[in-house]
């Protein structure tokens, strides 16, 4: 089934709309269930810190954002390659449509830290590496997304788009690795890549959760923006208009 | 329920995140669904142009 016609098929905008159409209310379902339950452990079951108190429990959101923002920025570049060396439209147009949503998590990741950082530093805010690192983030996201929108020829945008994705990747190593590289007022990794936790289990699965939840979310709403653009660009095709006309 | 909702004295930063990010989230759908409204819109009228031509 997976063969390589199976997926150059898919990769043709026409293919791919009505199958993210029809993944969406999945994606949907999965974000509200996991967000459900995860909450209940962030708040209900997860005790509450003997340092920080309740405010510790903004940690469920402030790292799935922060570990989406990255995530997303790596897959926004895979596609982008993609695209650029197969020359196929959608994954530019994926490329395209995850960013918006990595920019939003780049922001809620950098908003929900200023609130416990408030808290818990006595500051919104401090340039340590952690911390300026994931605002360049944010910018590379901004510069991409406008980049991608000021030059009209499709061809040379997604190329250009994917040259700055590629080179703007070497930021995320840099924001993982920054609390072990740089003494930052940042805390250090709440999850080592040897898997040694140092928190609560309630609270780390809390956090796994959401992590789950904000993931399918973003497959959610890129698939939806992905959808909207093919259908933007294909307005002038017959199967546009045949598809609407089934309200497919 | 006041002592949940005080969350030991944090409750503007507790709720300033989590509310701020529901917010954006469902911002984000809310405004990609009207842009798909008016697409749909724009691309039926486009198509009964067409067919009456």
């Amino acid at each position: 089934m997976f063969t390589k016609a199976f997926w150059l098929q898919l990769s043709s905008p026409k293919t791919f709309y009505p199958v993210a159409g029809k993944l969406i209310p999945w994606f949907w379902a999965i974000t509200l269930i996991l967000t459900f339950v995860g909450l209940y452990y962030a708040f209900v079951l997860a005790p509450g810190d003997y340092q920080m108190g309740d405010s510790y429990r903004i940690m469920a959101i402030h790292v799935p954002a922060a570990w989406m923002s990255m995530w997303l920025y790596i897959m926004m570049c895979i596609y982008a390659i993609i695209g650029m060396v197969w020359r196929t439209r959608l994954s530019d147009m994926m490329a395209g449509a995850l960013a918006p949503t990595g920019a939003i998590f780049t922001f809620l990741a950098l908003w929900t830290g200023a609130l416990w950082g408030k808290p818990t530093w006595g500051t919104y805010w401090v340039w340590d590496a952690r911390l300026t690192s994931e605002l360049i983030l944010l910018f590379l996201y901004f510069g991409f997304i406008s980049l991608r929108a000021a030059i009209d020829d499709p061809q040379r945008a997604a190329r250009a788009s994917a040259l700055l994705a590629c080179v703007g990747v070497i930021n995320v190593p840099i924001i993982y690795f920054s609390v072990k590289w740089w003494n930052t007022l940042h805390q250090p990794m709440t999850v080592d890549a040897s898997g040694k936790a140092t928190l609560p289990s309630e609270m780390l699965i809390a956090m796994l959760l959401m992590t789950l939840a904000f993931w399918a979310y973003s497959f959610a709403v890129s698939f939806m923006r992905v959808r909207n653009e093919i259908m933007e660009k294909e307005k002038n095709s017959a199967w546009v208009g045949d598809t609407l006309g089934g309200k497919k | 329920m006041p002592a949940f909702l005080d969350m030991g004295h944090y409750a503007p930063y507790v709720w300033g995140s989590y509310g701020v990010v529901a917010g954006l989230m469902i911002i984000e759908v809310i405004l990609l669904m009207m842009k798909r409204k008016s697409l749909v819109k724009s691309i039926s009228r486009l198509a009964r142009l067409n067919s009456k031509s």
